[in-house]
């Protein structure tokens, strides 16, 4: 009875980015990989890394030596993929944070444990939370790039990383603190998300789009646990939380933030150098 | 006016004030800032140091009951009691200490015996306690009613599954190593070894299984081999759910009445209430270490915005120590509030820090180092202030505005942190505007002043005209004098980033920061830090007690904690168990079993009754507990899925329990294994004589394994700390270079306030560049000129020297004509001028001299180009023009143009009109405000002074000899312009004049000599056309061999006998209205720039005028054509213009410096991205190399910039005497060498190493 518990909250959290004690969910093992798939899938359009961030620095120099090297010719695709793969890591890696965010702590006492319940939720977790970031990242930009708006609010990397802390904050006490309702809850959120996309974004690509992907996955979410691949212990909208909406909203609006500043981020390199 | 503009204004008004207060008083206002940030951060003394070390309370036993879940209703004083003190606890804890001995203690006792048979005991008093039942008028209890039920033990744990209850009470004894079951203890052969079994082999902390079963840390148990005191104490710890006090207080007497301890001390007073902190594991430190890193993401990513000041690093941590601050102030304002922060600190920090955020101060910081240089500090800083004083105010209340909004949303967390980041927010704006501005105005009065320590004195290097504003990297120009308008000098601060091959720079960054050895040194003072931090009895320990100590502890505080593994030594003289020598024991009243045994001891005739011991019992005794290790109770209560985070548990006073075993007894239970394996080693205390010698072979094998896990330890260390040393001694032997110290020496020669090097003073070695200075020039050089082979240079004497561009021999000193006439009276003059620096004193004479040309004193000049030299008085009204056409010679020879070298040195004509006018540079800003105008007017003088001491000397100069002004080179052949207007063709092997021409009387100040053809500019404005002309036929043209390279173009040789006739073809008579900067000439056409801000495109052939491109608004100061037809201009607004030759239509139009100067990075992508458009407006001391390698002239010294990068290559340093003299004209030859102007001498600097690294 003791030992199940965390893991399941674990798992489901990645879905739900505020389980923790509240949820007391009693699903079947089954349920229970199922979910975390979906919880990927949602969340990693919510999510967006810290950590990365590391790997961004590492990484973006190099591109950009490379791209002043090889004498102006902007290798578009290169560009493209290395891009994609830093989003890719930035979302697989905000899936496992976020999902530790809300683990118990009950389960401080036995490291081996603890690293066991970090990687506990399926292998595909992290993959498909990258894929969304990545395509979520991608897409900002390139839908700027289309409307013919380039997004020039606060264009630099410290604002980026105000956004994702931000965001993680969002999470954090989604996951943490205790409301009064749901209602309550899922207001706060919703006002903060807002606060989120007005403080770092402010663009009107922005918000519809972070609109556009919260509704889609809502709406996949609430497919999923129609199916009963996976349900909610409390659902207050339809099959779901109604706060599931605004944590797709911010992850979205951060996630694109991000994929917006790498794709311009590049040429500002030897500015900063 | 709306109000908000009235608004805007009063606010910028006020911070201007306030700007001009900060930087007027700095100090008085820090040590306020600092005074108040002391006064907010006092209430937070108040408030528990952060750490996980559990927090006692204790309560009388007497009358104790728990206390109540509200916090309203609490008994007592509420002051001393702690907030966590609610509730029941998760358990109470009862010890039942017991302490045993054998006595009499025979001598032939085997070593065993002192525990064996107090071990034996335990089981018979489990017995008793778990049967105990209390009997009064309301029924039976038993202890299983009170106890603490658990149920199962973590499924992990199953090695631990038969050694600790799964069900039932929760009840521990040493009895538990053997299933409380009798029968198992008495056959099992080795007894030490089942209680070590599940010891763990490494260092550890936490609570041990044998610390959990035994209740008292390992070294008082007393169970090992090396107990000479005899006495084995243990506890039977039992854990209560519900606190019955009547049970209790019937199960202490009953066994007190059993096992009665009749010297015992012990005060049972009080229950200790002990409350547990949330300790952080792993899973919940990634998340917080997650934030943390975006927080430290994002101070980097701010901080590293600050730029163009003094110390960045020193801004750096202003900001942050402003942030920080602030954040403390605002808790500390909170608590004296009396709110109490409830969040935990540690996770909410990052998100006030980063909702707080470092912006203001950023925008601050550019704001200030953006305003004019030449303002005075307070000034600026006032002006800084109060630009952006709108844009903070408004952010500010945005701010505000927003986390008020979250105030409303009624989650007390999130209002807490609203509240706290309201505070926060305020409070960092008080200390924005008091604490950081000031560091601000320290900071850039201390870059004033490091400035001014470099440079001349302003008044005399100020350049007066600054049509541009540009960057104060530009204006700060060290040692800009007059007479260089061109000059580039580098910014120290870029010297920072040197672009070496990969490896030296990764080797420079260790030296240069000594990276190693701050990361040791960080690092053995963190590591340090843990473990002072988490030795038990260290500093948390101490922190923990000293934040309890309200709490009534006992007499002695808190006693230092042991390690729990067993680190000291076993035997500590700190056990206050004595074993008196035989004294006859106290008989308590009631007759217990060991009595009688002591009494048949003697009578059942052992041989030789041994000693008597007598426990005792002191105060060490009373809290055991205490030293156990502080994870103990929450290591056993987490075996059963219990957290005691946030929690706390009542321990109540020990049950005193003292158990005296007769010898016989021990013999009973005694294995008969253990009679051999082991031997009584201990000496009687009575007499040592028969003591046993054979204690040999069981004492190292039974040595206990704290001591060796303590020499292993030690060993461990010791061996790694030689092998770190060793390793850092190979990575010093790898990484540093040989020669290091030599370099060292070298440079150390000079002066380091005068090194460009970085800012850690370090510069990598520069001896792969060693320039060749060439010597003989008597005055300063004025123009040069090369080929590949050859270099011209020409001195303010008008000596012309030739030079092997390859070797750096003198071939050839071309005398000036009036040398033996009058060489030195231009010396003399000169100097004379240099000496008496007022103009008006010195004017009248040459004016009168000045008879040949006509002239005017400047009159007041046009508003629109004030910033420029008045070069109008310079033009010969009277000039007669020389229409002697000649045919033009048909003779057009089949050579490849090498404009390319040609176009690098095209500033220099520019440059020395400008000398020669003295006018100022050109491209320092002028867009002057009126804040600045007052100086700049004073500085307005001085380039009037600078022409007209100029043009007296071409007027002078016109009666002696004139000074050669343009230089150019060809073959064999030198072309000089002479400022009297003549043209003369030298012989640059021989030193022979070939030809020459004197029809013009205006100035040559540029020169194109291309084939056969000479192009003149004028100082009016005019151009010539001029062709050379050999009588002898073209055949005898020799080409003269090309050594390096055959892709080098050769040069057309005229042998000497022939005769040259320089013959005038065409003359433009007004191609410009101003004198003419620039000339360049390539693929037939011929482009000219001059100070009217046009550039005139003619056909070289006809001298026809295709176009006139208007485009700059300034006067042109660099063309640059290439034989694809691409035109590049730079002018002194800083624009740089790529026209097309053949529409005449501007292409682009670009600027090369923008007002925020990022320096070289930016430069080096226009010049890569303008194709052929090496040029800039900037100037002359800059050439490129090859693609991607750039000089420019520094100070004393030529730098290597790689062009695709931005960054430093390579310094060289050109002599050591004159290090104040810029490097004034750059020159690159065809072999990658470069030419120097540098003063009297010319340096030929080969980078050959640069290349091929870069290649």
């Amino acid at each position: 009875m003791v030992k199940p518990m965390p893991r399941l909250e674990n798992c489901t959290w990645s879905c739900s980015c505020a389980a923790r004690g509240r949820h007391k969910n009693q699903l079947e093992k089954t349920a229970v990989g199922l979910a975390a798939k979906v919880g990927e899938m949602l969340s990693s359009s919510v999510s967006s890394s810290p950590l990365t961030l590391v790997g961004h620095g590492t990484r973006t120099p190099s591109t950009s030596s490379l791209r002043s090297s090889s004498t102006n010719s902007l290798n578009l695709n290169q560009h493209l993929v290395q891009r994609s793969l830093v989003l890719f890591a930035v979302g697989a890696f905000m899936a496992l944070v976020l999902n530790l965010l809300q683990i118990q702590r009950n389960v401080t006492l036995f490291p081996e444990e603890v690293i066991a319940t970090i990687f506990s939720s399926a292998w595909w977790v992290p993959p498909c939370c990258g894929t969304a970031a990545a395509v979520v990242g991608l897409l900002y930009p390139c839908i700027d790039s289309h409307l013919g708006e380039p997004h020039k609010f606060k264009r630099e990397w410290a604002s980026v990383m105000r956004c994702i802390a931000v965001f993680v904050g969002i999470n954090h006490a989604s996951a943490k603190l205790d409301f009064a309702n749901n209602v309550q809850l899922s207001l706060t959120l919703a006002a903060l998300s807002l606060g989120l996309w007005w403080t770092f974004d402010r663009s009107r690509s922005g918000l519809g789009l972070g609109i556009t992907i919260a509704f889609l996955a809502t709406l996949i979410t609430q497919f999923l646990v129609y199916n009963g691949v996976y349900q909610y212990t409390s659902p207050d909208f339809l099959y779901i939380r109604s706060w599931l909406p605004c944590i797709f909203f911010s992850g979205g609006v951060t996630v694109g933030n991000i994929g917006r500043q790498l794709a311009m981020g590049i040429p500002e390199k030897p500015h900063t150098d | 006016m709306t109000l908000t503009e009235k608004l805007r204004e009063k606010i910028s008004r006020a911070f201007y004030n306030h700007g001009l207060l900060c930087a007027s008083y700095p100090i008085p206002i820090i040590l306020f800032t600092g005074l108040c940030i002391l006064a907010c951060c006092y209430p937070l003394l108040k408030l528990p140091l952060p750490g996980t070390g559990p927090v006692e309370y204790s309560t009388p036993v007497k009358d104790y009951s728990p206390p109540s879940s509200e916090p309203g209703h609490q008994q007592g004083d509420p002051s001393e009691r702690p907030d966590w003190y609610l509730g029941a606890p998760v358990a109470y804890i009862q010890q039942i200490l017991v302490k045993a001995t054998v006595s009499p203690w025979h001598k032939n006792f085997l070593a065993v015996d002192v525990f064996r048979s107090p071990l034996s005991r335990v089981f018979q008093l489990v017995e008793e306690i778990r049967n105990h039942a209390l009997r009064d008028s309301s029924g039976i209890r038993s202890l299983e009613e009170v106890c603490l039920q658990v149920t199962d033990l973590l499924p992990s744990l199953k090695k631990l599954r038969d050694l600790l209850p799964e069900h039932g009470c929760l009840l521990l004894s040493p009895g538990n190593f053997w299933q409380n079951d009798r029968e198992r203890f008495n056959s099992d052969p080795d007894i030490i070894k089942t209680i070590h079994q599940h010891e763990p082999k490494t260092l550890q902390t936490s609570a041990t299984l044998k610390d959990l079963l035994f209740g008292v840390p390992g070294k008082y148990s007393g169970v090992n081999l090396y107990n000479r005191k005899r006495v084995v104490s243990y506890t039977v710890t039992l854990a209560l759910q519900r606190y019955d006090s009547r049970f209790l207080t019937s199960l202490r007497s009953r066994l007190k009445l059993l096992h009665p301890s009749p010297n015992c001390t012990l005060r049972e007073e009080h229950v200790v209430h002990v409350h547990f902190k949330e300790e952080i594991g792993i899973a919940e430190l990634i998340p917080l270490v997650t934030t943390y890193i975006i927080l430290f993401a994002y101070i980097y990513f701010s901080t590293r915005k600050i730029d163009m000041v003094k110390s960045k690093w020193g801004l750096a941590l202003a900001a942050v120590v402003t942030v920080l601050s602030s954040l403390l102030m605002s808790v500390g304002l909170c608590t004296l509030f009396g709110l109490t922060p409830t969040l935990n600190g540690g996770e909410i920090f990052p998100y006030l820090v980063v909702v707080i955020g470092l912006e203001n101060v950023l925008v601050l910081t550019k704001s200030v180092v953006s305003t004019p240089v030449d303002l005075e500090v307070k000034l600026r800083i006032a002006q800084g202030l109060s630009s952006e004083s709108w844009s903070i105010m408004k952010n500010m209340a945005t701010e505000l505005g927003i986390i008020l909004i979250g105030y409303f949303t009624l989650v007390p967390a999130i209002q807490e942190f609203c509240l706290f980041a309201v505070v926060g927010l305020v409070s960092d704006f008080f200390l924005q505007m008091f604490f950081f501005t000031t560091v601000l105005s320290i900071d850039i009065r201390r870059m004033e002043l490091a400035d001014l320590n470099k440079r001349l004195p302003a008044e005399a290097c100020m350049p007066s005209a600054k049509p541009v504003s540009r960057s104060q990297t530009y204006e700060r120009q060290p040692a800009m004098r007059p007479a260089t308008p061109h000059t580039i000098t580098l910014q120290p601060s870029s010297f920072r980033n040197l672009r070496l091959p990969k490896r030296l720079r990764v080797i420079y960054f260790f030296a240069r920061t000594r990276l190693a050895q701050r990361l040791i040194m960080a690092g053995t003072v963190i590591w340090i830090g843990i473990l002072v931090y988490t030795d038990p009895a260290g500093l948390r320990t101490y922190l923990t007690s000293q934040v309890t100590e309200q709490s009534p502890l006992g007499e002695a505080g808190l006693p230092p904690m042991p390690v729990p593994g067993g680190v000291l030594p076993a035997g500590d003289a700190k056990l206050a168990l004595s074993v008196f020598p035989s004294e006859p024991v106290q008989l308590s009243e009631n007759q217990t079993q060991q009595q009688r045994e002591q009494k048949e001891g003697p009578s059942n005739g052992q041989p030789e009754p041994g000693t008597k011991a007598e426990v005792t019992w002191g105060g060490e005794d009373e809290e055991i507990w205490r030293k156990l290790s502080f994870r103990h109770w929450p290591s056993l209560f987490s075996y059963y899925n219990i957290t005691l985070a946030k929690r706390y548990i009542s321990i109540l006073p020990a049950i005193p329990v003292t158990l005296y075993l007769n010898p016989r007894e021990a013999l009973e239970v005694r294995h008969p294994q253990e009679a051999n394996r082991y031997h009584s080693f201990f000496p009687s205390s009575l007499g040592k004589l028969e003591a046993v010698d054979r204690p040999g072979e069981a004492l190292p094998k039974l040595q206990g394994h704290r001591d060796v896990t303590l020499y292993k330890v030690a060993a461990l260390g010791l061996a790694s700390g030689i092998l770190l040393v060793l390793l850092l001694f190979c990575l010093y032997r790898v990484f540093c270079p040989k020669n290091y110290g030599q370099n060292g020496l070298s440079h150390s020669r000079r002066k380091r306030g005068d090194l460009p090097c970085d800012d850690y003073g370090y510069s990598p070695p520069e001896t792969e560049i060693v320039p060749l200075v060439l010597r003989g020039h008597l005055m300063d050089i004025e123009c040069l000129a090369s080929d590949r082979m050859l270099l011209v240079s020409c001195c303010l004497v008008g000596q012309i020297r030739v030079w092997d561009a390859q070797t750096g021999d003198c071939l050839t000193v071309i005398p000036k004509q009036g040398l033996r006439r009058d060489s030195s009276g231009i010396f003399d003059y000169q100097e004379s001028w240099d000496q008496s620096p007022d103009p008006k004193n010195g004017l009248e004479d040459p004016f009168d001299n000045s008879h040949q040309l006509k002239r005017m004193l400047s009159p007041p000049q046009p508003p629109l180009f004030c910033d420029q030299p008045d070069l109008t008085s310079l033009i010969d009204t009277n000039f007669l023009e020389q229409a002697t056409v000649v045919a033009p010679e048909p003779r057009h020879r089949t050579v490849c143009s090498r404009h390319k070298d040609t176009g690098y040195n095209f500033g220099r004509l520019v440059e020395k009109v400008y000398e020669e006018t003295g006018s100022a540079r050109a491209l320092s800003c002028g867009t002057g405000e009126g804040g600045c105008s007052a100086r700049r007017k004073s500085l307005g003088d001085e380039p009037l002074a600078g022409f007209e001491k100029s043009s007296p000397v071409s007027a002078w100069a016109g009666d002696l000899e004139s000074s050669v002004w343009s230089l150019d080179l060809r073959g064999n052949l030198i072309v000089a312009g002479r400022s009297n207007g003549k043209l003369e063709v030298w012989d640059a092997i021989e030193g022979t004049l070939r030809c020459s021409d004197e029809e013009g009387q205006s100035g040559i100040t540029a020169l194109v000599f291309l084939n056969n053809r000479i192009v003149a500019a004028r100082l009016n404005g005019s151009l010539d056309f001029f062709s050379l002309e050999t009588h002898s036929s073209y055949n005898h043209l020799q080409f003269r061999g090309t050594p390096s390279r055959s892709s080098i173009p050769s040069s057309p040789m005229y042998s000497s006998n022939d005769l040259i006739m320089c013959q005038l073809t065409h003359t433009v008579p007004c191609a410009h209205q101003k004198p003419i900067t620039a000339l360049k000439a390539a693929a037939g056409r011929l482009v000219t720039g001059s100070q009217d801000h046009t550039l005139k495109v003619y056909r070289l052939e006809d001298s026809c005028c295709l176009f006139t491109l208007q485009g700059h608004s300034g006067a042109i100061t660099a063309v640059y054509i290439d034989q694809t037809m691409g035109l590049a201009s730079g002018g002194q607004d800083g624009a740089i213009c790529l026209w097309d030759v053949l529409t005449g239509s501007r292409v682009s139009h670009m600027y090369a410096h923008r007002g925020d100067d990022e320096g070289w990075g930016e430069q080096g992508w226009i010049w890569d991205r303008g194709w052929g458009s090496r040029d800039l407006g900037c100037g002359a001391s800059l050439g490129v190399i090859s693609d991607n390698l750039l000089v420019t002239g520094g100070q004393g010294c030529v730098s290597f910039w790689d062009i695709g990068y931005g960054d430093l290559l390579q310094t060289v340093y050109l002599g050591k005497s004159n290090e104040s003299q810029p490097a004034r004209q750059i020159l690159v030859l065809e072999n990658a060498a470069i030419v120097c102007n540098f003063g009297s001498e010319l340096s030929l600097v080969y980078v050959p190493s640069v290349l091929e690294k870069l290649d």
